[in-house]
């Protein structure tokens, strides 16, 4: 499911192109030797290579055609019942057999959007640094670091979410945000759910007492700040999601600046340009479209994961008559969350055609994001590149 | 333009005597310079007087030196982890590697043109506007006289007037390397320092750029590093030949490519090696 990274088309083709001649040819026609010209034997060789890989990559094409007849089938009955409703509608009932899953698209949507506001200025921001600025003695080992975050199983991430995240999202942020009047000293007795590093936290002991009007009440952005949390919730789930695909979409936009050429730089500082003007106006235009297919790509990497997620983000909708909440306080559950909840509890019959329906939605939307990042990757290219 | 020889110790101006037979003010001067990369010792003791609105070639064999000490010039080398210099250049009689010296006030002065053109990922316009906006000028009508000036100046205004919104890409590879000039030429400086400018272009677009050339040195100092002796006779009024990190001989361009008085002169630009 990996994708590559997509380059910059205009400095990969020629590539490709300096590569096309077949070394077998250039060596027969350039040097004579004794070495006789190539046998039918090993012609016959390419044409099974070329199978082959033929093959191989036909049976990608035929496993997703596959993976996608099989779950249209299993969710017919929940298509044909529910039809577009499925994805209008939020109430979820096993009881009353209704099934709809607008809060969780929402949800899966929502949790992404919130990684990516948190992740693309942090991964941009490191690949710069690490590209442009940083000297070498750092350079080498926090890419090292950096690489070595993006292979942490997604478990770990959310055992580190329950355990180190949610409590102190919940003492420190959410309920001083919800209840600012009621002193931070007196959650430390209340609940005392944290016990690591209490005494260094930089929070004096009356810092939220001076503030008594609740976020929630603030005009234009107090939507974000409603309801109740106990720290599992749509934030919980943006952040771990970020830190998860930081280190990704940061490896990948320092290769990008890395590629780009040394003239490009020269030809600015040759200009009198300082290396701010030179990283703003010429490196990152240059590196556009490869950036924005990187955050792509870690999106749909948010879009799809599940364990971390599934262990911080509540899996409960929230008590809002749509089922969906804009606050970053309120918990939720994306698509992937219910199917790791559900699916083992799902009774056979409209539930489980439900819960495939769900899938079958899950694998459009990340299918939607691959193809909208490669158009996009594309057309910023040409624009940048003129269309070469 | 002041003649800076003029208060300089006797010496240098026996230098500046010997390496100009007609008397013209000095831009550059080069005294005792030696150049490192890290551990290696690329430039050796090299002496040159760069004079004012003229075009001086350098010449020479392949990795001698010749980019290494251009780019000495704009301290284009300070980008390069390791390097160090010492001597000293100055450009008008101030010293370039003095501490107070801004590099990028100093690159404002000294442009320079490279061997692979270089185009910025935006449109012909924003090309050569560039320049100009990173140095703080932001209206619109003295932007637009700046880009008719700059691309008239590097004869490259008839070919692309109907399309100064178009990426810097789609152009040819000598219009683009005109493009460069054209750029280098939007921030006014006073020298121009070109790194084998053609080495990447057809016969037909080296052509124009060496008439460029020629209309150029009325307002602008050049600096021509070029592996073409052809062209270094065509386009130079000095020339100065490397070797091995050597300034081997720098005279009259008539003069080195008749009667040079060095050996390895003689026998590079009779063609007997390089
Ligand atoms: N960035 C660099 N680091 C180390 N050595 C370099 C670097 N650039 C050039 N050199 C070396 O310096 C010498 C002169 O190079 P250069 O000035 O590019 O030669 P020329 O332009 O005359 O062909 C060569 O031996 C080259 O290998
Ligand atoms: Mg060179």
């Amino acid at each position: 499911m990996a994708d590559r990274a997509p380059s910059v088309p205009s400095t990969s083709a020629p590539l490709l192109a300096a590569t096309a001649p077949p070394p077998r040819v250039s060596k027969s026609t350039s040097a004579p030797s004794r070495i006789p010209p190539a046998s039918s034997l090993a012609r016959f060789g390419d044409k099974i290579y070329g199978a082959v890989t033929f093959l191989a990559s036909l049976s990608i094409f035929i496993i997703i055609l596959w993976l996608l007849y099989q779950l249209t089938g299993a969710s017919l009955p929940a298509i044909h019942k529910f039809g577009w409703s499925f994805i209008t509608k939020s109430d979820w009932n096993e009881e009353t057999n209704s099934f709809h899953a607008l809060p969780f698209i929402f949800g899966t949507l929502y949790s992404s959007l919130i990684a990516l506001v948190l992740s693309v200025p942090i991964s941009i921001g490191a690949a710069i640094f690490l590209s442009e600025l940083a000297p070498r003695w750092i350079r080498t080992p926090a890419t090292f670091l950096i690489e070595l975050l993006a292979a942490i199983p997604s478990v770990v991430y959310g055992l580190w979410g329950i355990f180190i995240l949610i409590p102190f999202l919940k003492l420190y942020v959410f309920q001083p945000v919800i209840q600012p009047h009621v002193p931070i000293y007196h959650r430390h007795l209340v609940h005392s759910v944290i016990r690591v590093g209490h005494s260094h936290l930089p929070f004096s002991y009356n810092h939220f007492d001076t503030t008594h009007i609740p976020l929630a009440q603030v005009k234009g952005i107090g939507f974000l700040f409603t309801g109740q949390s106990a720290g599992y919730s749509m934030l919980a789930a943006g952040m771990i999601l970020a830190i998860m695909v930081t280190p990704f979409i940061t490896a990948v936009t320092r290769d990008i600046l890395r590629a780009i050429p040394r003239s490009q730089r020269e030809g600015s500082y040759a200009l009198g340009a300082t290396q701010w003007e030179t990283i703003k106006q010429v490196v990152i235009p240059y590196a556009k479209s490869g950036i924005i297919g990187a955050v792509i790509l870690g999106l749909g990497r948010a879009l799809g994961e599940t364990m971390a997620v599934t262990m911080v983000i509540g899996n409960q909708s929230p008590s809002t008559p749509s089922g969906v909440s804009l606050s970053l306080f309120d918990s939720g559950y994306t698509m992937s969350s219910v199917l790791a909840n559900k699916f083992n509890e799902a009774i056979p019959g409209l539930n489980l055609a439900a819960l495939v329906e769900i899938a079958l939605v899950l694998f459009g939307v990340t299918v939607f994001v691959n193809i909208v990042a490669r158009l996009l990757v594309f057309y910023t290219a040409k624009d940048v590149h003129g269309g070469k | 333009m002041m003649d800076v020889t003029t208060q300089k110790p006797s010496s240098l101006q026996d230098l500046a005597r010997s390496q100009t037979s007609t008397p013209t003010a000095t831009k550059i001067l080069v005294e005792n310079v030696d150049f490192y990369y890290s551990a290696f010792h690329a430039l050796k003791t090299i002496n040159i007087v760069i004079p004012d609105r003229q075009v001086t070639a350098l010449i020479g064999p392949s990795g001698c030196g010749k980019s290494t000490f251009l780019r000495t010039l704009n301290r284009m080398n300070d980008l390069i982890d390791g390097t160090k210099l010492t001597g000293k250049i100055s450009l008008d009689g101030e010293d370039l590697y003095d501490k107070r010296v801004d590099v990028v006030d100093l690159r404002k002065r000294v442009g320079m043109v490279f061997q692979k053109p270089n185009p910025f990922p935006m449109s012909i316009y924003d090309n050569i506007a560039y320049g100009p906006r990173i140095h703080g000028l932001t209206n619109r009508k003295k932007l637009n006289e700046i880009v008719e000036r700059t691309l008239r100046g590097s004869a490259l205004w008839e070919e692309v007037k109907d399309k100064l919104k178009a990426s810097a890409f789609a152009l040819s590879g000598g219009q683009q390397q005109r493009l460069c000039i054209a750029r280098t030429l939007a921030v006014e400086p006073e020298v121009i320092l070109m790194d084998e400018p053609c080495s990447a272009l057809d016969p037909n677009s080296t052509f124009r750029i060496e008439q460029l050339m020629e209309d150029l040195k009325k307002d602008y100092t050049i600096v021509i590093v070029t592996h073409n002796m052809q062209q270094a006779a065509r386009v130079s009024q000095r020339t100065g030949f490397f070797l091995r990190g050597e300034m081997k001989e720098f005279g009259d361009t008539d003069q080195i490519f008749t009667s040079p008085k060095q050996k390895d002169t003689e026998d590079y630009v009779s063609g007997k090696f390089g």
